[in-house]
């Protein structure tokens, strides 16, 4: 697994390029616990999209929806969250309207044999009008919608070395969501089978199982995830709906997935750093001297720019499941 | 009894897909209908006038044609796309560039009447296909999927275009928009919105033909999309095709953009929010499908999309549904053509009752 390891030296040294960053920031006088914080924050979405999307995509399905997932999940979940008058109950709710979706798009893929990319694309521009639409339906406000601040889920405070920092739970739950997944995929029967469904779908048909089924089941937990990621925009995070919220956020999920090459814990931690880059264009862009000197249009390019480079250094290949974006049709 | 000749089934396959489009088309109107109907909004009040906006008088279509004519050049970016087998969905950005190219050249630069149309246009195209080019570069060099390589990018032009429409083209006298092109470098108007940069779209989705189905190149292309293999068996420069797609793409997307502001009273301008030129490159993904990736479908597949546009607000003034529910009925006609097995099962139905 030399693939592996280039990819794991890759994410040490970008941490230490954090570290060093923390260290000059604290040089500068500014605080790098507030910078943690937001990192923190940004990264959360896009891990439980990226460990969700591994799931999916070991299946061999692609889901370049996540964008309209999150979209619809985060107006669903805000809606319930007022209805039940909790922010936690709205985001399990965003989260199973997220499996919905998921699963919807598992559906068209096993029994509609659709095109896995198109079908994506077209969940997006869905949810995009469909998003304006709901606001206007549902709050008769055009484009934003601001909820009461008790609803927002509260962080709790952890100490670090020599201060403290407020984490929301949420985030936590995505470290968690990690490690659970790397179980299910490589501990358990079901992880076997969706691995074997990505690799080789003909096995387990002739093992009597159903490729159909097992798929299912990885879109709807893929979903799931990407879902709560979704309602944990608003409800852990901008305590508001504006039609920007997803922002380009699905697909550096995804460029997350690509580059962790379908492993759970290396894809939160680019996570992590993708996150990391979108926090530190926040904290940048609100500094003295540097926000008269660079426009801040240019430090908002940062994370789409380290995306791209991400991606462009390392290459993936042939290291995904072979069946990664084709129906099964039994021969 | 139709006989079989060549002619025959080519005019069948295409009815066959004209059916298809239209039954996506159906089922994306049913789901907007339902969507109304959940939240207690008139439905039929809203499509009639939707319809009757669109289509019910000259206006109104030649209102629907000024909304077509984007939709029909980023479409056209998406289908050369397919026909090469990419999912090319840089549109949005490309559009974004050229958009502000064209409001640069055709609004600080200054220059005679119709070398003036020409310059800015030109410039506009080759921003475009500019913006392009690292795209291509990733995908031939590095394998980047170009999917995320777009999207990655249309949020940099969309800051790129940001930062250069508030310091670059900025009008000094209206913070809210860019500058807008001069009257030398305005294409010349029809009717209601709609100016002669629609024929020199018509003439761009004419061309796209000519080069796709007629020379080498596009022959070349098209064996690409069709199986990578069977072109690389073919000794066919894969890679070469794949930069000559994206560079083509770029150039029609920054002519898309320019047609807003050299072809679109009363702003001849960028917004500042860029509100007016924003999805006109996402729409193009659905206008492309349901025309079938064909420049003819596509202009036909445009103008009845521009005309949900242009009904749409008439939709969302007369029966208050919010005018973004097009964008929903998109996404489901979309969707209804991505499965191809939900139209296999229609087939057949159809072919079995034939057979009775």
């Amino acid at each position: 697994m030399r693939a592996k390891s280039v990819r794991v030296i890759a994410i040490l040294v970008g941490f230490a390029a954090l570290a060093l960053t923390f260290y000059i920031l604290q040089q500068f006088g500014l605080r790098p616990a507030r910078l943690l914080e937001t990192a923190l924050l940004t990264m959360t979405p896009l891990a439980f999209a990226a460990v969700g999307e591994v799931i999916n995509e070991k299946s061999g399905q692609i889901n370049v929806g996540i964008e309209g997932i999150f979209l619809l999940s985060a107006v669903a979940g805000v809606y319930w969250a007022e209805v039940f008058n909790s922010g936690f109950v709205g985001l399990i709710l965003g989260g199973l309207v997220g499996a919905l979706l998921g699963g919807s798009l598992g559906l068209m893929y096993t029994f509609g044999k659709a095109d896995q990319v198109i079908a994506g694309l077209a969940l997006n521009i869905l949810a995009t009008g469909l998003f304006q639409y709901l606001l206007m339906a549902i709050w008769a406000f055009p484009g934003i919608h601001i909820f009461p601040r008790e609803l927002v889920i509260p962080r709790i405070l952890i100490p670090i070395a020599d201060f403290t920092i407020a984490i929301s739970p949420v985030t936590l739950l995505a470290f968690v969501s990690a490690v659970l997944a790397t179980l299910l995929l490589f501990k358990t029967m079901l992880g076997l089978w969706i691995r074997a469904v990505g690799e080789k779908p003909e096995l387990l048909d002739v093992a009597g199982l159903s490729v159909v089924r097992v798929r299912l089941v990885a879109s709807i937990f893929a979903g799931f995830l990407i879902g709560l990621g979704g309602a944990f925009m608003p409800l852990g995070w901008f305590g508001g709906l504006v039609k920007e919220i997803s922002a380009g956020r699905g697909f550096i999920a995804l460029a997350a997935v690509v580059f962790s090459g379908l492993n759970p814990v290396i894809a939160l931690a680019a996570s992590f750093l993708f996150g990391f880059a979108e926090g530190l264009a926040y904290t940048v862009v609100v500094t003295p001297g540097v926000k008269e000197a660079v426009p801040f249009h240019f430090i908002q390019m940062i994370p789409y720019l380290l995306t791209v480079a991400v991606l462009a250094l390392f290459p993936t290949s042939r290291r995904f499941p072979r069946t990664l974006g084709k129906p099964y049709v039994r021969e | 009894m139709l006989r079989k000749s060549p002619k025959n089934i080519y005019i069948g396959r295409l009815l066959f897909k004209a059916a298809e489009s239209a039954l996506a088309v159906l089922v994306g109107l049913a789901a907007g209908a339902l969507l109304m109907l959940a939240y207690r909004y008139d439905t039929w009040k809203a499509y009639s006038a939707l319809f009757i906006g669109a289509f019910g008088d000259i206006e109104g279509i030649l209102e629907t044609l000024a909304f077509a004519t984007p939709l029909i050049l980023t479409a056209l970016v998406f289908a050369i796309g397919v026909r090469t087998g990419l999912f090319n969905v840089g549109a949005e950005g490309q559009m974004y560039i050229g958009a502000v190219a064209a409001s640069y050249a055709g609004g600080i630069v200054s220059m005679p009447p119709i070398l003036h149309l020409v310059f800015a246009t030109a410039f506009s195209m080759v921003a475009g296909a500019l913006y392009a080019i690292p795209v291509s570069a990733l995908k031939t060099y590095r394998g980047v999927h170009e999917v995320v390589s777009t999207i990655m990018l249309n949020w940099t032009a969309f800051w790129l275009a940001q930062y250069l429409i508030t310091y670059v083209v900025a009008d000094p006298a209206r913070a809210e928009r860019a500058v807008p092109a001069a009257e030398t470098a305005r294409y010349s108007l029809i009717g209601a919105s709609l100016t002669t940069v629609f024929l020199v779209t018509l003439a761009a989705a004419g061309l796209t033909y000519f080069i796709m189905w007629r020379t080498t190149a596009g022959y070349e292309m098209r064996v690409v999309g069709y199986s990578l293999r069977v072109a690389r068996y073919a000794g066919i420069p894969i890679n070469r095709s794949f930069t000559i797609s994206f560079l083509l793409g770029g150039a029609l997307a920054g002519l898309a953009g320019a047609s807003q502001v050299l072809g679109r009273p009363p702003h001849w301008t960028v917004f500042a929010t860029m509100g007016n030129i924003m999805y006109l490159g996402f729409e193009g993904i659905g206008v492309a499908l349901v025309g079938r990736n064909h420049p003819l479908g596509i202009v036909l597949a445009a103008i009845f999309y521009g005309g949900l546009l242009h009904g749409g607000r008439f939709m969302e003034f007369q029966a208050g549904v919010a005018s973004e529910i097009v964008r929903a009925i998109n996404g489901f006609i979309i969707i209804a053509l991505a499965v191809p097995g939900l139209l296999d099962i229609v087939r057949s139905r159809l072919r079995r009752g034939r057979e009775k």
